[in-house]
This record gives C-alpha cells, structure tokens and sequence, in this order.
C-alpha cells in the first residue's frame, strides 16, 4: 500500500513538473527541436534542473536500499547495442512530428483534444507492435 | 529575446524530485515508456505501483488544469496524420530503445550511464534533423 501512495505521489508530482516547464506544449518541445530555426532553448533548462537534482539526490539515494524494496533496480545492460541506437531514433524521429513523447502524452489526456486521442492510441498500437516483433526475434 | 527559463527550470527541478522520490520510495526507474507498456502484465499479476504512477500523472494534470488552466492554454498544430504517424514511431522505438525522455533523459543521464547519454543524444539529434526537414519540405 505504502508502495501504491508513493507510486501515486511520484506520478503526481511528476505531472505538474511536466505541465509548469512547459514539456507538454508540443509547440515548445518543438521549438527546442528547431535549432536551425526559431531556435526556443528553453526547455534545455527543463532537462538540466530534472537531471541535476537527480545527479545529486541519487548520490545518497543509491547509498542505502529503497523505503519499500530490497534493492534498487537498474537496467543489467550496459552494452550500446543496435537495437538502443536505433530504437532511440525512430524515437526522436516519432516525437519530431508531434513535440509529443510519452509523459507529455499522458498528462495532455486531460486536455480531451482528439490529437492526443490519436497520438496515445497509435502509442499503445506501435507499443504492441514492438511486443509481437520481438517475440518473432527472440 | 527574452526567454523565460524560470518556469523550465523550475519545473525541471520539480522532475527531478518526483524521480527521486520513486527511486528513493521503490527502488524504481521513473521511465514512462517502461512503466506504460509493463503496466498491463504487472497488473495481472497484482503489481500495482505502475497503474498507480501513471494514475497519478492523470491526476496532477487535472489539479494543474483546474488551478490555472491557462497552463494548457496551447494547440496541437499539426496534421492528424502526423500525430497517428508519431505515436507508432514513439511506442514502437522506446520500447526498442528501451526508454524515453524520462528513463533514458532525466534518470539515466543523472546515473551516467553510457547507454543512456547515447540514447538521448540520438533521439534529440533525430528530433532535431526531423523538425529541420519538415521546415524544408513542409
């Protein structure tokens, strides 16, 4: 239960950092991305306060084992592999077109605009085609 | 130009403190990519914190929306096709890359980890060379 409401609370937490610094506006995300263009750096400042807080804070974090877990758990793969490199840009490719990853995705539902309908319906279907893809090459 | 960091930034710092809190709480990446495609098969087998995450991301979206509303006062510009095209792109390639912005960008960049930085280089460079694309053809 403890677990749950912590789960809950990261959740919330998360999604109002999302919507204050601006990563949910798909025209703001995109202007970071038109760096030969309108160039909008601002969202760089998004990226460096989330990955300096958790650079400092994992520092004491990962000295002692999590509230309600045995053990941090980290991905066991280190090697950079095809499927990392290209997965990551079909990916960019993907967000690109739409200034929309997955966490800005979610949180735009509440906005009830088709677009997302569409953007989050698609997710799931390209989501489950990964699933079948990759049993067929396992 | 002027440009606003303080809301990216300090909805960035706001990020870091909801992964933090969850590695701090579960021992748990906070990658939504991972979190949203594993929800369904660790809900079966009663493994609830996912379904409760992304709950909460829900939720902070609706008490962003209802006490300042103006925060989603922004539109999705783009053809239809493009977000149908984009959310195939996105769930196929996270899942190949395994990971997004939030588990490759904001937590993995702060762990170091060298599969990590490449991924997120790769997919801000791939965003990049598509926004500069379409600005081309478009």
């Amino acid at each position: 239960m403890k677990k749950n409401l912590i789960a809950l609370l990261s959740g919330s937490i998360f999604s109002i950092g999302l919507v204050i610094s601006g990563m949910t506006n798909p025209k703001k995300v995109i202007g970071f991305l038109d760096i030969f263009g309108d160039w909008d750096p601002s969202l760089v400042f998004v990226m460096a306060g989330a990955v300096v807080f958790n650079f400092i804070s994992f520092r004491f974090i990962f000295k002692r084992k999590p509230l309600c877990d045995t053990q941090h758990q980290l991905p066991a793969n280190s090697s950079i592999d095809k499927k990392l490199v290209i997965g990551s840009i079909i990916f960019g490719i993907g967000w690109g077109l739409s200034g929309i990853c997955p966490g800005p995705g979610i949180v735009n539902i509440i906005t009830a605009k088709s677009e997302i309908f569409y953007f989050m319906t698609s997710l799931f279907l390209g989501i489950f085609l990964f699933s079948l893809f990759d049993k067929k090459s396992a | 130009m002027e440009i606003n960091f303080i809301y990216p930034l300090v909805g960035g710092l706001i990020i870091g403190a909801a992964s933090s809190l969850l590695q701090f709480g579960l021992g748990r990446i906070s990658g939504i990519s991972g979190i949203l495609a594993n929800t369904p098969s660790a809900t079966l087998k009663k493994d609830y914190w996912r379904i409760f995450f992304l709950m909460g991301l829900i939720f902070g979206a609706a008490i962003c929306l209802s006490f300042k509303p103006q925060l989603f006062s922004y539109t999705f510009e783009a053809p239809i096709i493009s977000y149908i095209l984009s959310g195939l792109l996105v769930g196929f390639g996270t899942r190949l890359g395994s990971g997004c912005t939030s588990g490759h960008g904001v937590c993995g960049i702060a762990r170091l980890s060298k599969r990590s930085i490449t991924a997120t280089l790769l997919f801000i460079g791939a965003g990049i060379a598509t926004v500069t694309l379409k600005g081309f053809f478009l």
